[in-house]
């Protein structure tokens, strides 16, 4: 068996299973997605007769995405364990494609979540965005790092009582820098900044996808066993 | 040619001690019976067997042809079939096979799976979804997802759990047929099946 | 026991430390603590509580690592010991430097760039005593809040790095008193009062964290004995 191919096999199984699942029975993604509807139509209502500047925006946009990924994205964990599934996928797969494959699941859903909440976004606010490219590449580096982060969380969250709460208040800490400088890259963005402009935010966002995602996959194997 | 052998296997959950010195081994070609009233910590000991469960002392040591096997090895060896042990309810049998299969590395061909799933008594039914499954039907397709590798060491947790008269005989099949390549573990508490062992630990007799 | 002695010698010494730091601190002459006067004594205070809040964090990082590695119950134990003194001492931090940006820029907080990393220094903290309480199994706490407690250590450069840069935040925070260049910048009697604090501090939390250490054992050893006795008397 070669291990690093075998491994990214079996986390692209993880992740379309997830996935299949998914669109059965709709339940992260309609947690996710009801949750950004709802707010994003509060603060639309809110906010709506009101001039804003892209500063204020882009922290509204990412506040609205953090609290719906909250909402939705420890399930991939905390559905194994509440349907007695994780021990058999801890049997068959080796601990690093679990983390791999439910974090591409991860991803995933952010993609699914804010392909329908930015445009809705930038819709209802009446804004247009200055330098689109940018924009996007923000949302992606930001994404991976979430994913990275909130699956790992997920996966303590999962073993422990109290999970919904605690979700949040774990990822919080850990998610901080990253949503500062989502919402920086961001803000230049939408105010038609280049990408050298953003330079400092997408290179602070690239180091803390790439670092807290191999500290996570380092730490996966000794969250992922029970005792 | 494999040996499974258990050191003074000991378990605690704060101040509970689940388990205390297990000490057993059983071959290739033979069936250990892992017996013991309720609680007396035989499923513990299959999840601490199969890699699952961390032993608060001692070791899980299996060898292939005298050679000591890592865990990660250790692993990929092992079939488990246990109550608490769930399937995919909303994915197919077909569907759990097949993602079961990939995760191992093992590529699965339409006709093996359903001549896997024939052998288990799910024919017909290989597409629905097991939420819809009864629970005999499940544990039936945990036993097609817990062969599907071939393991040289196979766990039964309650092997007869859920099931028929037809299920049980499968059940014996599977046993003789895993003798003629591997080994067997089983907890039971079900005299009919303790005699089917070669072996047998009890647990739990020491401590009231 | 001859360390029990010596302990107890460092107790006192400890003590009439601290009460010399003290009053160092209070009566040294306002004209040799620059131009924010009295106000300024809470530095005495407040640096060395920031100080010991970073030191009790590493500390527990470094253990949590080591628990993780060699997984003895003792190492779990000091990490979580040392994490708490750290909440402590943060807090300490917290609230001296609230005081002093009182006096010295008009607010109680302004979000500052150190006052948002203690923030969430804090927050980080309360966060792992929250998954702490949540966790049933002696063993999965440990191994949860270890990995926890690295994450943490992970995020804290960004949070350190990324912090000056909040947008329309600049410093607030006067000059470290010893500055990039290395040059000290302070008066000398005042420097002493100072750096007698933060030796004084560090004891406090060392032997704080000593104490916490020796009743998480005790306490530990009380319910093995309570265990024995209960097994024997149900036999």
């Amino acid at each position: 068996m070669n291990g690093a191919r075998q491994q990214v096999r079996a986390a692209w199984a993880i992740c379309t299973k997830d996935l299949r699942a998914e669109f059965r029975t709709r339940y992260a993604l309609s947690a996710i997605g009801l949750f950004a509807l709802t707010t994003l139509t509060v603060v639309s209502f809110a906010v709506g007769p009101l001039f804003l500047e892209p500063d204020l925006l882009s922290a509204l946009l990412w506040v609205i995405l953090f609290f719906a990924a909250m909402a939705g994205l420890s399930r991939a964990f905390v559905h194994e364990e509440e349907a007695r599934t994780a021990p058999a996928l801890r049997l068959a797969a080796p601990p690093v494609a679990v983390y791999l494959g439910k974090g591409l699941f991860n991803l995933a859903l952010l993609f699914l979540l804010e392909a329908i909440i930015v445009p809705l976004f930038f819709a209802m606010m009446g804004l247009e965005v200055g330098n689109p490219g940018l924009f996007l590449l923000v949302l992606l580096l930001g994404d991976v790092g979430l994913a990275g982060v909130t699956t790992v969380v997920a996966a303590m969250v999962a073993q422990a009582s109290a999970r919904g709460a605690l979700f949040t208040v774990l990822s919080f800490p850990l998610l901080l820098p990253l949503l500062i400088k989502c919402i920086e890259g961001a803000r230049i963005a939408l105010t038609g900044g280049s990408v050298a402009a953003a330079g400092s935010s997408l290179g602070v966002l690239s180091a803390y996808a790439v670092a807290m995602g191999t500290v996570s996959a380092m730490l996966f194997p000794a969250i992922w066993t029970e005792t | 040619m494999y040996r499974l052998v258990l050191q003074g296997i000991g378990k605690r959950y704060g101040r509970l001690r689940a388990l205390q010195g297990v000490e057993a081994q059983v071959e290739s070609g033979e069936v250990l019976v892992v017996a013991g009233r309720n609680g007396s910590g035989k499923s513990t000991l299959l999840r601490i067997i199969a890699g699952l469960t961390r032993p608060s002392s001692g070791a899980v040591l299996l060898y292939e042809d005298g050679r000591i096997l890592s865990p990660e090895e250790r692993r990929a060896r092992i079939g488990l079939v246990a109550v608490d042990v769930a399937l995919y309810g909303e994915l197919t049998a077909r569907e759990n096979l097949a993602f079961f299969a990939q995760l191992r590395g093992l590529t699965l061909s339409a006709t093996d799976a359903l001549r896997l799933l024939a052998e288990v008594g799910l024919a017909g039914r290989e597409d629905d979804l097991v939420l819809t499954y009864s629970s005999g039907m499940r544990q039936r397709l945990k036993y097609a997802c817990a062969l599907l590798h071939r393991p040289p060491v196979l766990l039964l947790d309650e092997p007869g759990a859920n099931l028929d008269a037809a299920g049980t005989q499968m059940v014996e099949r599977i046993l003789a047929h895993q003798r003629q390549h591997g080994l067997v573990v089983l907890a039971t508490n079900d005299p009919r099946e303790v005699a089917w062992g070669d072996r047998v630990v009890r647990l739990g007799e020491e401590t009231p | 026991m001859g360390s029990k002695r010596w302990t107890d010698v460092g107790k006192w010494a400890l003590g009439v430390w601290m009460v010399a730091v003290l009053l160092g601190a209070f009566l040294l002459d306002a004209r040799r603590l620059g131009t924010l006067g009295q106000g300024a004594r809470i530095i005495f205070f407040h640096i060395p509580t920031a100080w010991v809040t970073v030191l009790a964090l590493i500390v527990s990082s470094v253990l949590s690592i080591r628990y993780l590695a060699r997984r003895r119950r003792e190492d779990d134990r000091r990490a979580a010991n040392s994490a708490g003194l750290g909440i402590l001492f943060c807090l300490l931090a917290t609230i001296t430097g609230s005081i002093f940006a009182r006096i010295t820029w008009g607010a109680f907080w302004n979000w500052d760039p150190r006052e948002t990393t203690i923030f969430v220094l804090l927050l980080f903290y309360a966060a792992y005593f929250a998954l702490r309480a949540a966790v049933g199994d002696e063993e999965t706490r440990a191994t949860l809040s270890a990995a926890y407690n690295v994450l943490g250590l992970v995020v804290v450069p960004f949070l350190v790095f990324i912090a000056p840069r909040l947008p329309g935040l600049a410093g607030l925070h006067p000059e470290p008193i010893v500055n990039v260049r290395g040059e000290v910048d302070m008066d000398a009697q005042a420097l002493l009062v100072f750096l007698a604090s933060l030796v004084g501090f560090t004891g406090i939390y060392l032997w704080a964290f000593r104490l916490a250490n020796r009743i998480a054992l005790a306490e530990e050893r009380m319910n093995a004995l309570e265990e024995a006795v209960g097994s024997a008397a149900g036999r």
